[in-house]
């Protein structure tokens, strides 16, 4: 029978159907961070029992630790506290730790791809909805909660119901300015933030073929926006290179052996999905969000639209405005801009850094603009130093902080004030995602250099004749 | 973790007939700092609950002692956003257990289900008119009946069922999580693996 990418992966990983019930789904590679796996810990030991592979869980921290100082020991006392539980529980139980200060260490969702712990055609799995980042080298990964974390860990197994399949194609060329997180940010806005609930996406066309391995992982972190579990793309000739000689990915015969099965990673030409959907690669604009999911996005030239042209309730859309201080019919070129923040699980690659620094090179930031520029990783922050991009920003003004999830989710002290707006490069724009009261404008690396060139939001195109 | 047996919930609810309600408002993340599962119910749509000087917003629907009990209903795409558990620990925490939706996000649903929080399905017709009976009389009281797979308006008597798979339904009701399935079948997992191809 014909199958889907998805389908191989999933049926490949199931050990057992249970009547009536869900799957019983082995999970390949696990990436635990601290603050959703204590109490998972806590539940193996009042259970008696051990890690079943220790050796196919990383632990990292990430979620609440600082990005300036990390040599000396953090302050807040409920964050050290979470630091040091992971660090103990992954001591104790012979797991990978890779905590604060640690050269591999940096957010969950970036080093597992550097070092090849991801794979094509594996289940990974993480305490984290973002997990879904992973799905870029044809991987099954979504996010789990506590007690599915609790699952793994004691047996390396999660009981999951097969969610429907859902095929987004995309073909054409993009446009000037238009990159992926345009894309993503584009066909979120069209499936709402409830779009794909029920549904795991595989995105295909060439849009997404041509795409580097950081431009896949951008779409494929932000497939959760739109309520699936998870999204992936095919692997090719790019994945394979990418993937190829990393520290943990297979060498030698187990390469060999890898590689035929990463061969058989793609949708048979007659499989069906429950849903199918295409878009035009030429239809998408540079983007920005004016609400407060990241559903209620337009174009960056458009104006905000009417209730009456939204699905969903009028009360509910009124909500959203009222708490980001915009009206119906605004446009949103010229929004005062107060913070701007690049980095986080979707945006805090290399490429993003290269972008960002393209279009500020030359110029100088806003003054009366905070910006954050967040490494994903050492390997990143090193990166941008080896490529010069450093010694550009710092000339333009910027300062680099050390990596972290930092104010995507303002755990750590990176908060935007109330009232305040920022241009963020991250996936959230609730209420109070990055600190009580702040007001997130979601776009892709470019939008925030513009804005924090400008100091309001600015169309990218009017700065640049082209990108580096 | 094992939790409390569900089987009949008769209760009063509390209505939030807002959309998109994502977890971020359901605990922010500032209170995710735990390492133990206690507490999280004083923290349940925080900013929603508090202003900053953490005095109550009187104008949200939990500080308004017209509204109590075990159910909590809410607009359409409820729990979108964060795997947080934490989300649906201070639901638990707080005292619900069940949440009422026309529609719930994935992870938010399985996390309700792995901690004995019964999300209940309703279509958008029913969902208005629990909200409308809510509104007339905050006093209305719900029946959701997990063996029967119905919730009723007692009020009204107008009854709608639900669904929820075979497995999770005998779970929900003995008190029993996926974990105590997975630990029986450990060998088979472990004779699994060593036959996978990467």
């Amino acid at each position: 029978m014909s199958k889907t990418l998805f389908d191989k992966v999933w049926d490949t990983h199931v050990v057992r159907k249970i009547e009536g019930g869900p799957d019983v789904l082995f999970i390949d590679r696990h990436l635990i961070h601290e603050v959703t796996s204590p109490v998972a810990f806590l539940g193996l030991k009042t259970r008696g029992i051990k890690v079943l592979f220790p050796e196919r869980t990383f632990a990292t921290a990430d979620h609440n630790t600082p990005t300036i100082n990390q040599h000396l020991p953090v302050a807040d006392p409920l964050s050290a506290n979470q630091l040091k539980a992971l660090e103990t529980n992954a001591n104790e139980n012979g797991i990978s730790y890779w905590g604060l200060g640690h050269q591999k260490n940096g957010i969950v969702h970036v080093v597992g791809p550097e070092y090849g712990i991801t794979q094509p055609g594996a289940t990974i799995v993480c305490g984290d909805s973002h997990t879904s980042t992973h799905g870029a080298f044809g991987a099954i990964a979504f996010g789990i909660g506590t007690s599915e974390v609790e699952m793994v860990l004691s047996s390396q197994c999660i009981m999951q119901p097969k969610p429907k399949k859902m095929r987004i194609n995309i073909n054409g060329k993009l446009g000037f300015g238009v990159t992926p997180k345009d894309v993503a940010l584009y066909i979120i806005s069209k499936l709402t933030t409830s779009g794909a609930t029920g549904y795991f996406v595989e995105y295909a066309g060439d849009v997404f073929e041509n795409m580097t391995m950081e431009g896949r992982m951008t779409v494929c972190n932000l497939s959760i926006e739109m309520g699936a579990r998870g999204g992936m793309i095919a692997p090719d000739e790019t994945t394979i290179n990418y993937v190829k000689g990393r520290e943990f990915s297979p060498k030698g015969e187990a390469w060999e052996k890898a590689l035929a099965y990463y061969r058989t990673l793609k949708t048979d030409p007659d499989a069906v999905f429950d849903k199918e959907l295409t878009f035009n690669a030429a239809d998408i604009e540079p983007m920005i969000t004016y609400g407060t999911n990241p559903g209620m996005g337009m174009g960056i030239s458009h104006a905000i639209p009417d209730a009456s042209h939204v699905e969903g309730g009028v009360t509910t859309y009124e909500k959203s405005l009222n708490y980001m201080g915009f009206s119906e019919g605004d446009s949103m070129l010229g929004k005062k801009v107060d913070y701007v923040f690049v980095g986080s699980c979707t945006n805090g690659r290399i490429e993003d850094f290269r972008l960002f620094t393209s279009l500020v090179k030359g110029k100088h930031k806003a003054e009366g603009v905070t910006a954050w520029l967040v490494p994903g990783s050492h390997i990143v922050e090193k990166q941008i130093k080896d490529e010069g991009l450093l010694d550009i920003l710092t000339e333009a003004g910027f300062e680099l902080r050390q990596p972290g999830c930092s104010a995507c989710l303002a755990m750590n002290d990176d908060k935007v004030p109330a009232g305040k707006y920022a241009v963020s490069t991250s996936n959230r724009n609730f209420e109070g995602r990055q600190g009580p009261g702040a007001r997130t404008m979601l776009a892709s690396p470019l939008v925030a250099a513009a804005a924090a060139i400008t100091g309001k939001v600015t169309d990218p195109r009017t700065l640049i004749e082209e990108l580096v | 973790m094992a939790y409390d047996k569900f089987n009949i919930l008769t209760s009063t609810a509390v209505p939030l007939p807002i959309e998109n309600v994502d977890t971020d408002q359901l605990i922010p993340a500032r209170f995710l700092k735990a390492t133990e599962r206690v507490g999280f119910g004083d923290n349940l749509f925080r900013d929603w609950r508090y202003n900053a000087d953490n005095t109550p917003k009187k104008d949200f629907v939990l500080n308004n002692p017209l509204y109590g009990g075990k159910i909590l209903v809410g607009g359409k795409n409820f729990g979108s956003g964060s795997s947080r558990e934490h989300a649906a620990w201070a639901v638990y925490d707080y005292g619900f257990r069940c949440v009422v939706s026309s529609f719930f996000a994935d992870i938010f649903r399985n996390n309700c289900l792995n901690v004995g929080v019964l999300p209940v399905q309703v279509s958008p017709e029913f969902s208005d008119k629990i909200f409308e009976a809510i509104h007339a009389n905050p006093k209305t009281e719900l029946e959701v009946n997990l063996t029967e797979q119905t919730i009723t308006i007692l009020s009204t008597g107008e009854k709608e069922t639900f669904d929820i798979s075979s497995y999770k339904k005998d779970n929900m009701k003995n008190g029993f999580d996926d974990l105590d399935y997975l630990l029986s079948i450990k060998s088979e997992i472990q004779e699994f693996a060593s036959q996978l191809p990467i």
